[in-house]
């Protein structure tokens, strides 16, 4: 009988995987745990000799062995959702055992840092540059000029941090990656090491995320010897999700609270422990071992549109029918992805919003579905890819509620270091539910007579329009990191679209 | 042994590492539940911190707590995706399903955004949960 394969990813085993395995077993199959392919509507997914059956149960088994089930959907790697896709990063998702160097090194595994190993940093800075990658995390910075940085810096010691706090709603790449591929993200680092000084690399991962933080520390024993000199060790965040922001994560490394650092100086040059540190995302990372592969810079460059080059795991999450991790290039539009690949909303309703970015990205209207994916595309249009994650909202979402959701998370997150986010975020929540009341009435205090200075008439709707949007001016452009900054984002996209979610009247 | 030499033991486990002073806390909270004035007094001791420094990492961080809690905990996202696949209507029926037996608290985001509502207790997650799935989680937590 051939070897059934069931992914070991924490989201297939929410969805039920090791019953299903343990079921297979019970049946008398030889059971093989993969990472996830990333079609997360058919999760658990079974494979059989290429064939796919899913979602299954483990009242599916006996048909799926006898070969009468109704859930095969064909041979996994001609399915549309995989057949279109252009998997760099994750080229490896649904073929492997995540934690197998048998299986990392049968599929071109250290292939690129042993030919960087050859080359030697300037070479190395050189085809990084080159290949176009850009910080995958949302900034969009060139890790090659990042890297350069570094490696120019003075000093014997400096670090690689991998920024695997992954908080953004709407994003579980960096966790596939982890969960599926830990190897890459190894290899990757231990390239960047090679390429600007650094022996020792840290992976700041977050608390929420345990198969990622078991798979990664067994990924780093494993291959210990293989990238030796350099040193590698996973450090768990504890559930704060500013530290995603590379400078709170920073302090948080150091054992301080996790509060914004000012900029200057740049991580580059005064980084962790003080000293010069690369702080790059999984995805940035995971992408330079396929970059430094033989010809890699070249291909990647090729792919992507003007400043944005290579591919982009996309994620594709909320109310949408085909679920999962579409990696494509540049360039492809939001409604080709919305509508074409996920199959519009789960619920069968209009799609109302998409959030692009996450929880700091703007909500966009399906009249902007021709946006192609490009990070100047959606800066010119008030709006970020961050980290690459789709959220759709059906016709039934409160854009009022999400707005006022916007600034109650901003209020939660918030580090407390700049005024604008830590006070800003609070009174923005009130000013939404103000807005929604129609405006309000002048309070006792304010009508008492000692108050003669203030006014009494009642403030209306559109005083507290005015007042939030100074309020997200002031947020957006003096904040210290991108928590504050870009909230307004969110809320002010929503006010825009949807001003009747707001109890305002559409502005024509 | 008694918890004040255990405290140390931690310590001195992690003292060679660089910025030690979050994972001794994990350590803390993973095997006492909390972590109080007494064990922040220890620690900032053997890291040669001021008790307000450790005082204000601990109180920083959504996953440290100053007293421990007997209740099982059982977390739910209410990020935007979640929301988006209908989340807070299945919220009331947790919130009756936990009465004062169960501790249910708030995450933003368990990475599992594509088949939401999702919740975790301990290390297993749970996903695509309705009124029925979430009160069955939360009654056998």
């Amino acid at each position: 009988m051939s070897v059934v394969r069931i992914s070991d990813d924490s989201l297939a085993k929410a969805c039920g995987a090791d019953a299903l395995a343990a079921a297979f077993e019970k049946a008398g199959a030889t059971v093989e745990r993969v990472s996830s392919w990333g079609m997360h509507w058919l999760e658990p997914l079974v494979e059989i000799g290429g064939r796919g059956f899913g979602p299954a149960t483990p009242g599916d088994v006996d048909a799926i062995l006898d070969g009468s089930s109704a859930l095969d959907i064909g041979t996994i790697a001609e399915h549309p959702f995989i057949a279109g896709q252009q998997r760099l990063t994750f080229a490896r998702a649904g073929l492997t055992r995540p934690l197998s160097l048998e299986d990392y090194a049968a599929t071109g595994g250290w292939a690129g840092f042993e030919r960087a190993k050859g080359l030697g940093s300037e070479k190395i800075l050189e085809e990084v540059t080159q290949s176009g990658l850009r910080g995958r995390g949302g900034a969009g910075f060139p890790a090659g000029i990042k890297w350069q940085t570094v490696a120019r810096a003075a000093g014997e010691e400096k670090y690689i941090v991998c920024n695997a706090d992954e908080g953004d709603s709407g994003t579980f790449a960096d966790r596939m990656l982890m969960e599926g591929d830990p190897f890459a993200l190894v290899e990757g680092m231990a390239i960047a090491g090679l390429a600007v000084g650094a022996g020792h690399g840290f992976i700041y991962l977050r608390s929420e995320y345990p198969d990622a933080i078991a798979k990664m520390e067994g990924a780093i024993a494993l291959s210990a010897e293989i990238v030796a000199p350099f040193k590698l060790e996973v450090r768990v965040g504890a559930g704060a999700y500013v530290c995603g922001e590379e400078t709170s994560l920073l302090n948080s490394l150091e054992g301080k609270r996790g509060e914004v650092r000012a900029k200057p100086p740049l991580p580059a040059l005064e980084g962790a422990f003080g000293k010069p540190t690369v702080v790059n995302n999984v995805l940035t990372l995971a992408a330079v071992p396929h970059i430094l592969a033989e010809g890699g810079a070249s291909l990647y460059e090729s792919l992507g549109i003007d400043r944005s080059k290579g591919t982009m795991p996309v994620q594709l999450a909320g109310n949408i029918r085909h679920g999962g991790l579409y990696e494509t290039a540049f360039g492809i539009s939001l409604g080709t992805l919305v509508n074409d690949i996920g199959g519009g909303t789960e619920s069968g309703r209009p799609v109302k919003a998409v959030q692009v970015g996450g929880p700091l990205g703007a909500y966009m209207h399906p009249d902007r579905f021709d946006l192609p994916f490009d990070y100047e595309a959606f800066t010119a249009a008030e709006s970020l890819i961050g980290h690459g994650g789709i959220t759709v909202f059906d016709e039934t979402a409160d854009m009022g509620a999400m707005a006022r959701f916007a600034f109650e998370f901003c209020a939660a997150e918030s580090c407390g270091k700049c005024t604008p986010c830590r006070i800003g975020a609070v009174r923005g929540a009130e000013l939404i539910d103000r807005i929604r009341d129609g405006g309000r009435v002048r309070d006792r205090i304010e009508l008492a007579p000692q108050m003669h200075n203030t006014k009494t008439a009642a403030r209306s709707q559109e005083d507290e329009v005015q007042l939030v949007e100074d309020l997200c001016e002031v947020m957006r452009d003096g904040s210290l990191c991108a928590l504050g900054g870009f909230t307004p984002f969110p809320v002010m996209s929503a006010m825009r679209h949807w001003p009747e979610d707001f109890g305002l009247e559409r502005k024509v | 042994m008694s918890s004040a030499a255990r405290i140390q033991e931690i310590c001195a486990a992690h003292s060679a590492r660089k910025g030690p002073l979050l994972p001794i806390l994990h350590d803390l909270q993973a095997e006492f539940g909390c972590i109080d004035e007494e064990a922040e007094g220890l620690v900032a001791k053997a890291l040669n911190l001021s008790r307000a420094e450790v005082h204000g990492v601990v109180s920083f961080y959504h996953d440290f707590r100053p007293a421990p809690d007997a209740r099982p905990e059982v977390q739910i996202c209410r990020a935007e995706a979640c929301k988006a696949r209908g989340v807070e209507a299945i919220v009331p029926d947790a919130e009756r399903a936990a009465g004062k037996r169960v501790r249910l608290s708030t995450v933003y985001c368990l990475g599992l955004c594509s088949v939401g509502p999702n919740a975790r207790i301990g290390d297993a997650v749970y996903s695509r949960l309705d009124a029925e799935r979430i009160q069955q989680l939360v009654e056998g937590a």
